[in-house]
């Protein structure tokens, strides 16, 4: 665990750990599910991202924006997500939070401040940075966060996008999930810099290069990052490196994967990593961290029962309103 | 009373909608001390500041983007493309993202896009285009093409304060040859009710954006030269269609004359003639005729443009045909 983790008080640690803990879990149901045939389409997890995505959007405050992408259930989870608003997603249930329009990791809650991507990759980047203007340009204080993969972040909206936010210096951070594989393709074909994380230099903004497995370390990085960007000091890049340790998706068995790679990063499995710090250092003991897996197994087992029995969507909200009306309720934050 | 140019009544429109609502602000390239290309921002950047009217690099998608998340947060932004042609950039912002996101996510996107569209100034292939039919395919967008000065500011201000993203494409041939005195009185013209530029019987004559003024001069023409009375629909908003407009004065005149200056296959005639074909067959006199310009890119020199446009004459001529039936 890194050098200066002794600046995070020991309940922020107890806390990466229960959610990068449920978040393992909840994915780990979610494929359950979806081998028992019952989730409608496809699943991708954050299996081996979990500290990144946890610990990015832990280090947000309630009132800032959060832009999670497919990677991100921890991301969800952390900022306030309930684990039965997730099945009700991806079971496709008439009750969730999309009514049934859209899929599985795709969805916004106005409630916490987090707006869902679409599956274009990259796409989101300039949306969360009119976000970071509109906030700047409202005096709110607040911050807009988002995540793009290394592969995604050779679109062309990550130029357009950062660029525009550091011209502005606008209250954005942007992370790169650097999990070394983009669907079967390897970083050697996908960029040839050695950290991606240098491109912050020809922004102007700063950049950051750390270990992606270790939550503290990202969790305080990302907080500074994003405090400074508050202070209006502008965006900054971190680029989170972690490893991929599962396929692209439920159905790839990942057989292109690097041998030696994957063992490597098998040894700094997240959850393993800071489980065994937190122990080491006496911030939790073994009966604590059962009690901790017991509530959220608990949770689970809840939440899937309500999400199993919850009503499918009508037929008619096919034909749903494509417009808005006058009586629509507007923006975030109203 | 006072004589507005078209492109002074998008600026009156814009001017008077900032005053009106501190949430309106625009983005775009150039629009600030500069005015945009066209100077339809002249004089705003002064009036408002550098906060309201913001000069971007040039990312049409980060324009684009920015402007929806700028829209879901509680602001009214105008982003503005230099020209329509370069909308191409932030096609997928606007298709994907704007689109979808109240249908998916109940989030209304209260963004307006303007984009100086449409030919006839020798721009060629790259600042002449009429892109209304790429976007018309997709839900969600709402369409705007105004002809007349008067359409020019009060459709802005309604594209302005409607909750879903507008494009609103204003012709740049009209910019300063369209010349109206404006009421004092605000303007406002609703989204999606076409307007009946000229009263006739014999056949209808549908149209938008600078060809409206084309179809005009035909339709005289027919008049003093052969007692042929055409009805001249002006569309006014693309998306959605006044379809009740259209089909009432096709059960008028049971002839119908389609007319855009976008390129004919595909485009927003292909539709109308769907719609009339299944609502009101029975109505007809004569086939759906169609006048666009060529299935081609825009030629840059004159005597290929106008080969390639629709003009009064060829409008004359395909009316005269259609009246044989
Ligand atoms: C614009 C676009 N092109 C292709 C895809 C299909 N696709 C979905 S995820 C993915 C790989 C993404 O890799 P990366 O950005 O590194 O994220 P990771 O999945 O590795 O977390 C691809 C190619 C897409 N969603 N969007």
């Amino acid at each position: 665990m890194s050098e200066s983790s002794g600046n995070i008080e020991d309940p922020v640690k107890i806390e990466l750990f229960r959610l990068v803990l449920k978040t393992r879990m909840t994915e780990d149901r979610i494929i359950a599910l979806y081998r028992q045939g019952k989730i409608v389409g496809g699943v991708y997890t954050g299996r081996g991202v979990e500290a990144t995505t946890v610990a990015s959007a832990l280090a947000l405050e309630k009132k800032d924006y959060l832009f999670p992408i497919h990677r991100d259930l921890g991301a969800h989870l952390a900022k306030g997500q309930t684990i039965l608003n997730i099945l009700l997603q991806y079971l496709g249930k008439g009750n969730n939070l999309t009514k049934g329009k859209e899929s599985g990791i795709h969805f916004s809650d106005r409630s916490l401040n987090i707006i869902g991507n679409i599956s274009h990759l990259g796409a989101m980047i300039p949306v969360a940075v009119g976000v970071a203007l509109s906030l700047k340009l409202q005096k709110q204080n607040s911050v807009a966060l988002n995540f793009i993969g290394e592969g995604g972040s050779n679109i062309g909206d990550f130029h357009e996008g950062l660029n525009f936010a550091a011209v502005q210096q606008l209250p954005f951070v942007l992370i790169i999930e650097n999990n070394q594989y983009a669907y079967s393709t390897p970083v050697e074909k996908e960029y040839r810099a050695r950290y991606l994380s240098d491109r912050a230099k020809g922004y102007g903004i700063p950049g950051y290069h750390i270990d992606g497995t270790d939550a503290i370390k990202v969790y305080q990085t990302v907080k500074e990052a994003v405090e400074r960007a508050r202070s209006g000091k502008g965006p900054a890049l971190i680029e989170c490196k972690s490893f991929r340790m599962v396929g692209h998706s439920a159905h790839d068995d990942a057989f292109y994967v690097d041998k030696e790679l994957r063992k490597k990063y098998e040894k700094k499995d997240p959850l393993i990593k800071l489980e065994k710090y937190l122990l080491k250092n006496n911030i939790l003991d073994h009966d604590s961290v059962d009690r901790i897996r017991q509530e959220i197994a608990e949770k689970i087992e809840d939440a899937t029962e309500k999400a199993i029995e919850s009503p499918l969507p009508d037929p008619e909200w096919a034909y749903g309103a494509i417009y808005a009306s006058n009586s629509d309720r507007m923006a975030y934050g109203d | 009373m006072a004589t507005s140019t078209y492109l002074e009544a998008i600026n009156q429109a814009l001017f008077e909608e900032m005053e009106r609502d501190e949430s309106v602000f625009l983005l775009g390239e150039d629009i600030g001390i500069y005015g945009g290309a066209f100077k339809v921002t002249k004089g705003l950047y002064k009036a408002f500041g550098g906060d309201r009217v913001i000069d971007t690099p040039i990312s049409e998608s980060a324009i684009i983007g920015s402007a929806i998340g700028a829209a879901i947060t509680g602001l009214r932004p105008v982003a503005e493309m230099q020209f329509a042609d370069f909308i191409t950039v932030g096609f997928n912002q606007l298709v994907a993202n704007a689109a979808t996101l109240y249908y998916r996510h109940n989030i209304p996107v209260p963004m307006v896009v303007r984009a100086p569209s449409g030919g006839g100034i020798r721009g060629g292939p790259f600042h002449s285009r009429n892109p209304e039919a790429w976007f018309f395919h997709q839900p969600g967008l709402k369409i705007v093409a105004p002809a007349t000065a008067r359409d020019a500011k009060g459709l802005l201000k309604s594209s302005i304060r409607d909750n879903n993203p507008v494009i609103y494409f204003e012709h740049k041939y009209l910019y300063r040859r369209v010349k109206e005195e404006l009421p004092k009185e605000e303007i406002v013209v609703p989204l999606g009710k076409a307007n009946i530029s000229r009263e006739g019987d014999d056949v209808t004559v549908i149209t938008y954006g600078a060809m409206v003024f084309e179809c005009l001069d035909a339709a005289k023409k027919l008049f003093e030269e052969h007692d042929i009375s055409a009805q001249v629909i002006d569309l006014r908003t693309l998306q959605p269609l006044d379809m009740e407009l259209i089909l009432q004065s096709v059960q008028k005149t049971s002839r119908v004359v389609i007319v855009h200056e976008a390129s004919l296959s595909g485009g927003i005639g292909a539709e109308i003639a769907a719609r009339i074909s299944e609502k009101a067959f029975e109505y007809l006199d004569a086939p759906v005729k169609r006048i666009a310009s060529l299935d081609t890119p825009t030629p840059f020199s004159p005597i290929l443009e106008n080969e390639f446009m629709p003009n009064a004459e060829k409008i004359y001529n395909a009316i005269l045909e259609i009246m044989k039936f």
